[in-house]
């Protein structure tokens, strides 16, 4: 049975199974039922040679049961065949009947609502699997090429007790990889799609090899302190992941585990930075774990004044203020930083001297409530000298607060912004994206 | 299981060198309360099966979630057919010797069964621990959470191995956050699930739970008015939660050989350490022992034998200061020719194993915690990991904690908030200059560390006592 057929049938079976779920509850119960699944590819590259590789077909069904104002959910294997996988989320089902009395009433539980419903479906054309390592492979030899091509379909699914349903599915490629020279820089470079394009991936290669070469001249050390640095879209990208992480969420702001807690206590950040949940050109499913579609643009940050904070409908309940139909995370899913008006020309004249950044490296809260940010810079990095590159440096740690950053040390963001997929792993795929400019920052401050 | 899925290798069809079924079933519940409010009780079964083939010197792979004998025998298939596509391109041709016959078994010792303590009761001791961390109005949020987790795997292979481990885990977690105005304050159980181990139900709640639960409350207040950590350059003292994360991020990657070997480039990253530094570098002062251990009782990552059927033993890696052994399983050592360890692990039935952690220790030294501070004249004592951040070479870190002490003249003397340090790994584990007796070493765990192409989040343990370092960078934060 082709892909497509089989993910016709895993359609039916979600629906059949929410089905006989409905049909097995009193009518004092609610039900959620997810569903997240994919048929991947994975090829592990090391030095232009295939390190590791293979498939992976994976299905989990989530059940939450709600009743008399408690809840508790259960997840089940699935593997797309009814007669699989409602006994198990039968049986399932019948041990959250048993629990779900023990618990302790959740005053802030949300029962499934209105009656939205939605359908989703982005066809690709991937790579054959016996075609990946000869088709990647003879263009970069002689390099030091070392990545992942991770490809393939991802589902997902939503039936609840109201009637809302959602089907969401996506074939798609991401092939993320470093060029490493003999002294060990690495240039790196990302492309994710739903049409394999050798033309593209020749193109990737060919500007990774060109900044490759920038790489092979001497290394400048950079004694710590404050420069003016031009951050890329991929390094503005690393930033960007950290307002989901005790970030712009309602709860976070209201239980004081928010880097923008300041940012509602009045204070602002550069009128050049506007910050928006963009579903448009997203590649990941509006609706939530609530069967709740977001509206298609969120306006979060406005001309640096913080408009809007992600709200879940959860915490909508808590805190009373209205939902905008966030995640239960509360974390952005479609973030986009709207753009500025350096030209790609002036980028290099106007940072003038300074580092230019093309990627940072494991961020982390240094100063949490300051917003303040440490990390490492990583692969094509530069010192540019009367607005020339001159030099790539040696890896340095940054140590930022996003106020100054994004606020008083912003100059100016490019008038182009790059789409950066998610291609995290870790259980399953990622989805979605990010868009965003370059940035150009004063006094970035580096410590070590 | 083990019979049907020999039955299932054995029925095989295809002309591999080699074929491995890893079948995982996975069974966990997690309750989460917070400000006293159930936040989450969930249930999971997880399970599948990791099909590995070996053909033309190449492992090809194939996860499916469907355990029949048909849907395995398809996945058997595809595993071939991708190691024969990947077969010109290998980086290194395998032979079998990388999967060695093994059998045998292996279960968590454990007192309390995983169903020993019902949903009701634990959200309601649960709920307790969130009202006792309120000690005072100044709590913006408690939070309380616990996890078990009973996990079976079994492995076959068409030479004959056969294991079947069992792993019981509780992974427990409390902590809260203290406001006053902007000011806010961390605290927690020693960090977010650090107090993870394998065992049953008789690990929580322990006889000190209640002691802790008010201290981390206290202190999360305390912390709200102390001194922000100075910027100085002293000794620095580090507890064993602190030491978890030091071990863990400045000793346990770097000397991974796939790191070293370059399969990590491209996303974790690679390490400052070279093949031809095993056996001679001088990694650290001459008080630095480190294991890895998969061997204690009771220590998350602990197991009888890796995920290709390597036994499990325990190994110096670094022995007074010398660096002896690299943390690589069997297809390392078969490409970079270092001694390794039985460390072949994947985070569950659909992901390949790769060299990982398990329980990484530093061994105990002869000092008591109050010798040791009687030896500094000034310096800083930090207690659990706030905030961490390391280069892709494992070189260059910055690390923060939740709770400082100033020593002055042999005593710790006042609180400080936002204790922050960084350093260069090889310098400063050349600066290790004391290491507490047994009576300071403690045991943590984390189901946290990330690595792999595709992503894995792995268990991994770390045993340390109370360690100084001397000239070492500190700082505190803008408040």
């Amino acid at each position: 049975m082709a892909i497509s057929d089989e993910l016709r049938v895993a359609e039916q079976v979600f629906a059949q199974i929410a089905d006989a779920v409905a049909s097995v509850l009193d009518m004092s119960a609610h039900f959620t039922l997810t569903l997240s699944g994919e048929d991947s590819q994975f090829t592990r590259f090391n030095r232009a040679r295939v390190r590791q590789t293979g498939t992976v077909s994976d299905g989990t069904l989530t059940l939450t049961l709600m009743q008399n104002e408690r809840t508790t959910s259960a997840a089940v294997p699935f593997v797309g065949e009814f007669e699989t996988d409602w006994p198990l989320l039968k049986t399932a089902l019948v041990e959250l009947q048993t629990v779900v009395p023990q618990l302790p009433i959740d005053p802030f539980l949300v029962l499934p609502e209105g009656s939205a419903t939605s359908r989703t479906v982005n066809r690709g054309e991937l790579l054959a699997a016996d075609a990946i390592a000869a088709t990647l492979l003879p263009p970069v030899q002689g390099l030091d090429f070392t990545g992942i091509y991770a490809a393939g379909l991802i589902f997902r699914g939503y039936a609840d007790s109201a009637g809302q349903r959602h089907w969401f599915e996506s074939t798609s490629y991401s092939l993320d990889f470093s060029l490493f020279d003999a002294q060990n820089r690495a240039v790196k470079g990302t492309f994710a799609g739903s049409q394999w394009q050798p033309s593209r991936f020749v193109d990737k290669i060919t500007q990774a090899k060109h900044q490759l070469t920038l790489m092979a001249r001497p290394a400048k050390t950079i004694e710590r302190g404050q420069y003016r640095t031009y951050l890329a879209p991929a390094a503005v990208a690393e930033l960007l992941h950290m307002f989901s992480w005790g970030g712009v969420g309602e709860a976070d702001l209201q239980q004081g585990n928010s880097a923008f807690g300041l940012l509602r206590q009045g204070q602002s950040l550069s009128a050049q930075f506007t910050l928006q949940e963009n579903f448009e050109r997203a590649n990941m499913p509006r609706f939530n774990s609530y069967g709740e579609v977001a509206p298609l643009q969120l306006p979060v940050i406005q001309q640096g004044r913080l408009v809007n904070s992600l709200v879940s409908s959860r915490s909508a309940k808590e805190y009373k203020v209205p939902s905008n139909y966030a995640s239960r995370g509360e974390y952005l899913r479609a973030p986009e930083i709207m753009p500025g008006s350096l030209t790609a020309d002036q980028i290099l004249p106007q940072l003038d001297r300074g580092l230019y950044l093309s990627n940072l490296h494991y961020l982390n809260w240094s100063d949490h409530p300051n917003g303040r940010v440490t990390g490492m810079t990583r692969y094509a990095c530069f010192w540019v000298e009367n607005g020339e590159v001159t030099a790539p440096i040696e890896n340095l740690r940054f140590d930022e607060s996003l106020y100054h950053c994004f606020g008083d040390g912003l100059v100016n963001l490019t008038n182009f912004q790059d789409t950066i997929a998610d291609i995290d792993t870790y259980d399953r795929r990622g989805l979605g994206g990010s868009c965003e400019p370059g940035v150009l920052v004063d006094d970035f401050t580096y410590t070590l | 299981m083990l019979k049907f899925l020999s039955d299932v290798v054995a029925a095989a069809s295809i002309p591999a060198d080699w074929i491995g079924i890893r079948a995982v079933k996975d069974r966990s519940r997690t309750c989460a309360i917070r400000d006293a409010h159930p936040e989450r009780n969930t249930q999971h079964l997880d399970h599948g099966a990791m099909v590995e083939v070996l053909a033309h010197g190449q492992f090809g792979y194939s996860a499916t979630n469907n355990l029949t004998q048909a849907s395995l025998a398809a996945a058997m298939e595809t595993a071939y057919a991708q190691a024969v596509a990947a077969s010109d391109w290998s980086v290194h041709r395998f032979t079998t010797a990388a999967r060695p016959k093994a059998t045998g078994q292996y279960v968590s010792p454990h007192r309390k069964g995983l169903d020993a303590l019902p949903p009701g009761e634990l959200n309601q001791i649960l709920l307790q621990v969130c009202d006792q961390l309120k000690v005072s109005d100044k709590i913006a949020q408690t939070t309380a959470s616990a996890r078990s987790h009973d996990i079976e795997t079994w492995f076959v292979s068409s030479n004959g191995s056969e294991i079947y481990q069992r792993d019981y885990l509780i992974e427990t977690h409390f902590g809260t956050i203290a406001q006053d105005g902007p000011t806010t304050q961390l605290r927690t159980d020693h960090g977010y699930l650090a107090q993870s181990y394998q065992g049953g139900w008789e690990l929580f709640p322990g006889l000190d739970l209640w002691q802790r639960v008010q201290q981390v409350g206290e202190q999360a207040v305390e912390l709200l008015h102390a001194d922000n950590c100075p910027d100085l350059t002293a000794t620095l003292v580090l507890a064993p939660d602190q030491m978890m994360l030091q071990i863990h991020e400045s000793i346990g990657h770097p000397l991974e050989l796939d790191r070293i070997l370059g399969d990590e480039r491209n996303y974790a990253g690679g390490s400052f350490i070279k093949l031809e530094d095993f056996g001679s570098l001088e990694y650290g002062s001459q008080l630095m022992n480190v294991t890895f251990d998969p061997t204690v009782v009771g220590e998350l990552g602990s197991y009888g034998f890796d995920d290709v059927g390597t036994p499990a033993t325990r190994e110096y890696l670094i022995r007074e200061g010398k660096l002896e052994r690299g943390l690589g399983g069997l297809e390392s050592q078969q490409r970079s020719q270092v001694p390794g360890v039985a460390n072949s692990r994947a985070s569950s039935w659909n992901r390949p194993a790769i060299d990982r952690m398990a329980n990484i220790n530093l061994e105990p030294g002869d000092l008591t915690f109050e010798q040791m501070i009687a030896n500094i004249e000034h310096g800083i004592y930090m207690e659990t990991n706030r905030s961490w951040s390391i280069d892709d070479q494992r070189h260059k870190f910055q690390f923060g904690c939740e709770y400082g002490k100033l020593i002055e003249n042999g005593r710790l003397t006042r609180t400080l908030k936002n204790p922050n340090y960084r350093s260069v790994t090889p310098q400063f584990w050349h600066s290790l200059s004391q290491v507490g007796n047994a009576s300071t070493w403690d045991v943590y765990g984390t189901p946290f560390c990330g690595k792999g192409e595709p992503n894995q989040l792995i268990r991994v343990g770390h045993g340390a006592p109370v360690c100084a370092f001397e000239t070492i960078e500190m700082f505190g934060g803008a408040v």
